[in-house]
């Protein structure tokens, strides 16, 4: 039986895990769900969305008016460091129009990493504008899908437009060492965020040119 | 099994045959509660008497969250919508059979060696 305590847990003695959010985003089919994948288990997370609020300006609703939600699904993965410490990691809806849910999904998180495919480096173009104006910290983590990159982490830098203080690192998104790897890099970027003198920038503003 | 006697009249393409929301009666939003996606649910006097009026779902939430679980992994775990679940939670958190715990304030109330215990547990991993 329960005993007259205060005690509401039911799973007794179990604290309340800290969990800690990164993102993980970039273009569709640029292997957001390998990475999650190569590295804690995963499971899709789907979210019905209201079609007045998920399509404004984007969904032709003509001859589909009875269809009133649309279903946004998402990667979901959960890394247990230790029972109190757990990272989760979501894979950002590829389409642009699910911005509101990005909003969400950003709010708390710890960073996001940014997967590119240098061949096609527009297609993240996006999620790097947004995490920029969002102030949320973040690197660029370039898969290698044939073990090699037509360009190095420079030119990828330059094209990208990024802020010194952004890291840009290579990948395998399939290896889980790799994946752990990137994982590591941002939560480094992170610590080295913080380190620094608090600056004139906090919150939604765009973070001014870091100095290495 | 039995899906081969039976004549398929239903495929993928169709959709989910029961609309999402159908589990919480068209209820878009929760009675009880915001339910941010990393709140940590967990039962509350698990030994006491349920309302007869809980619906399955609700009973495999409570089933779940007998030891801590988030928001994202109930939704997940259960395969229902997150949206659905908040509006399940809601119901549960109303009836006092749940208790809520609120992720600490974002990232940034991370304190740093919680951060340096991300990094060694990540290259433990």
């Amino acid at each position: 039986m329960v005993s007259e305590t205060s005690e509401p847990h039911a799973g007794l003695g179990r604290p309340i895990p800290l969990g800690i959010k990164v993102l993980v985003s970039g273009g569709f089919g640029v292997g957001k769900t390998t990475l999650i994948g190569s590295v804690s288990e995963i499971k899709p997370l789907h979210t019905e969305e209201p079609l007045t609020y998920a399509g404004v300006g984007h969904d032709d609703l003509a001859g589909v008016e009875g269809k009133r939600t649309t279903t946004v699904a998402m990667d979901f993965g959960r890394i247990y460091l230790s029972d109190e410490l757990v990272l989760y990691l979501f894979g950002t809806p590829g389409q642009d129009r699910f911005w509101f849910l990005w909003d969400e999904l950003a709010l708390g998180a710890l960073g996001a990493i940014v997967l590119a495919d240098t061949r096609r480096l527009a297609d993240c173009f996006a999620a790097v504008d947004y995490f920029e104006r969002r102030g949320t910290p973040f690197l660029v983590a370039c898969n290698c899908f044939y073990g090699e990159q037509p360009f190095n982490v420079a030119e990828v830098r330059d094209a990208l437009d990024l802020d010194e203080g952004v890291p840009v690192m290579l990948c395998d998104a399939r290896d889980r060492e790799s994946s752990k790897r990137v994982l590591a890099a941002l939560v480094e970027h992170v610590m080295r965020l913080r380190a620094r003198p608090a600056g004139p920038t906090s919150g939604a503003a765009r973070p001014a040119a870091v100095t290495p | 099994m039995a899906d081969t006697d039976e004549p398929s009249w239903l495929d993928q393409d169709a959709g989910p045959v029961v609309r999402a929301f159908a589990v919480t009666r068209g209820r878009a939003r929760p009675i009880a509660g915001s339910f941010d996606l990393m709140a940590h649910v967990v039962a509350v006097n698990p030994g006491s008497a349920r309302p007869a009026h809980l619906q399955p779902e609700h009973h495999a939430i409570l089933a779940l969250v007998m030891e801590p679980a988030s928001v994202a992994k109930i939704a997940s775990e259960l395969d229902l919508a997150l949206g659905v679940i908040r509006v399940l939670l809601g119901d549960l958190m109303q009836e006092g059979l749940i208790a809520m715990y609120d992720p600490p304030g974002g990232a940034e109330a991370l304190a740093d060696d919680v951060l340096q215990a991300v990094l060694h547990g990540l290259r433990d991993l």
